[in-house]
């Protein structure tokens, strides 16, 4: 579903920051993807959201060259990525039920055919009284809960997720992780980036680890 | 319990889009290209009306000359005129008409004798019939020497190039106006963008495209465009409305008379409402045009 060959990045005129990347990500499959600070684990997912091209090596995603891709096609694969990011990106007008059901109202569903759906999902991640709330008044466990389900949200075929559980107790990280367990036994291909070993460890998963640009990887 | 339906919030806030001043922009440059239109439409109308007059007309002077009688000479010209195809009217000035005609300028209780002063005849001709002018003055220099023959085409061209140089100046204007506008509408979308581009990265991180983002910007800026259109169309064509009323006002005075020489009754024709009601759309369409083209520029710029 993801392939990686010779892939390095780099911003601007400074060093390569990721270095002769080599990977597949199956269909299906389930990693974390960690590393110390500063490794480069976002901007691994940057390059896997499209939200950066790599400067040098092929990145393969559903079956499409992203060097050869345009806008309209970015547009479309993104609809099958659902991302996750540590700063939440909720839109603040919106309510939270707003923002988990924006995926499909992007998608043009009328609002009464996913109604349900959202609000189960809602409940599940434990925001069933915080569906009209707006995320400025969200705590940050809260505004976390609401971006994961916005990205399961539309189920889609791969999920990226940097730190989804860096501003909730371990309860609801272990919850949040059956979540993307579940989600991934439905079909869905997860990448998780995270420094934190105790979610790593309740999880037997592949792993990527990167290292000063380099990517090992743990099967 | 029963999910019930929700009313979903805009996508892009409309408050978020500093709207009001756009609105003005937009009224104040539609108010401006109307009363240019209006105006041209007026000035082009009158001069039209002038010209078709004048065009029927020829006038023939009967100057003074030494040792002949200017009653005669007058008279023997109607003659020649009147028996010329084509002719259908002769009016000739009499003594008293030809002094009220210099009494703007010579004032009232002109003795005539004691100045050369040429008598006038207004020969109307029949509209559509070609006037063999050279014939006519032919003839009429065979009655009276002194006597010449003017059609009006130095003074008709002269309307011409005047109307001509008016129409201009006014598309002049409009292009002024219009540019004015794309201008103003592109820095408005660009500020907008700038304030909305956390809701345009979210976006399209769940997948929408730039049409989609675009689409949803544009009914804001279509909206403030045809409410800025509508506010400048409408106070323009209320001003061409009353404007018959303020004309009436000052009828009588030296400035009243000016203006009714120039415009006629200072009133637009349906036709010309119309326009302004067009020009009101089309700089709606413009402003939707031109922050369309700004937005997908700007999305470009951002991922």
């Amino acid at each position: 579903m993801v392939r990686f060959e010779n892939v390095g990045l780099r911003y601007g005129l400074g060093p390569e920051i990721l270095r002769d990347l080599n990977f597949l990500i199956p269909a299906h499959s389930f990693q974390f993807l960690t590393g110390p600070s500063g490794a480069g684990k976002t901007s691994l997912l940057k390059l896997l959201f499209l939200s950066l091209r790599p400067t040098r090596g092929l990145v393969n995603l559903f079956g499409h060259d992203v060097s050869l891709l345009g806008k309209d096609q970015v547009a479309d694969l993104r609809k099958r990525i659902g991302i996750v990011l540590q700063d939440f990106r909720l839109l603040d007008h919106m309510t939270t039920y707003e923002n988990v059901a924006l995926p499909f109202r992007v998608m043009g569903r009328e609002e009464s055919s996913y109604r349900k759906e959202v609000i189960d999902l809602l409940k599940w991640v434990g925001l069933g009284e915080r569906m009209d709330a707006l995320p400025p008044i969200l705590s940050g466990g809260e505004k976390q809960r609401a971006a994961i389900a916005r990205a399961v949200i539309s189920r889609p075929r791969l999920l990226l997720a940097d730190e989804p559980t860096g501003n909730v107790d371990p309860t609801l990280g272990r919850r949040l992780l059956r979540l993307f367990i579940e989600l991934n036994k439905s079909g869905t291909a997860v990448v998780i980036a995270t420094h934190d070993m105790t979610l790593m460890d309740q999880y037997d998963a592949r792993r990527l680890v990167l290292h000063q640009g380099r990517l090992h990887i743990y099967e | 319990m029963p999910a019930r339906a929700r009313n979903m919030s805009p996508i892009v806030p409309r408050g978020s889009i500093a709207g009001r001043a756009l609105i003005a922009v937009v009224a104040i440059m539609t108010f401006l290209a109307s009363m240019t239109t209006g105006a041209v439409l007026l000035v082009s109308a009158s001069a039209a009306e002038w010209q078709s007059e004048v065009a029927t007309e020829i006038t023939i002077q009967v100057r003074p000359a030494p040792g002949r009688d200017i009653d005669r000479d007058a008279a023997a010209v109607a003659d020649a005129i009147r028996a010329q195809p084509g002719i259908v009217e002769i009016r000739p000035f009499t003594r008293e008409e030809s002094a009220k005609l210099l009494e703007p300028w010579l004032g009232s209780g002109l003795s005539l004798d004691d100045l050369p002063v040429p008598r006038v005849i207004v020969a109307r001709v029949q509209p559509g019939t070609t006037l063999d002018l050279e014939a006519l003055r032919r003839r009429v220099r065979q009655v009276t020497p002194s006597a010449s023959v003017d059609d009006h085409r130095a003074w008709i061209e002269r309307m011409r190039s005047m109307t001509g140089a008016t129409v201009i100046a006014g598309i002049g204007i409009l292009a002024l106006v219009i540019i004015a506008t794309i201008i103003s509408v592109s820095f408005a979308t660009r500020g907008a963008m700038a304030a909305n581009r956390p809701i345009v990265e979210v976006l399209h991180f769940v997948g929408a495209g730039d049409r989609y983002i675009a689409n949803r910007f544009l009914r804001h800026f279509l909206r403030l465009g045809l409410e800025g259109g509508i506010i400048g169309g409408g106070i323009a064509m209320l001003v061409f409305g009353f404007s018959e009323s303020i004309a009436g006002w000052f009828t009588g005075t030296p400035v009243g008379d000016q203006f009714v020489a120039l415009l006629g009754t200072f009133s637009l024709r349906p036709s010309g409402y119309l326009a302004l009601a067009a020009q009101a759309v089309l700089i709606a369409a413009i402003t939707a045009w031109a922050s369309r083209r700004t937005l997908f520029a700007t999305l470009n710029e951002i991922d």
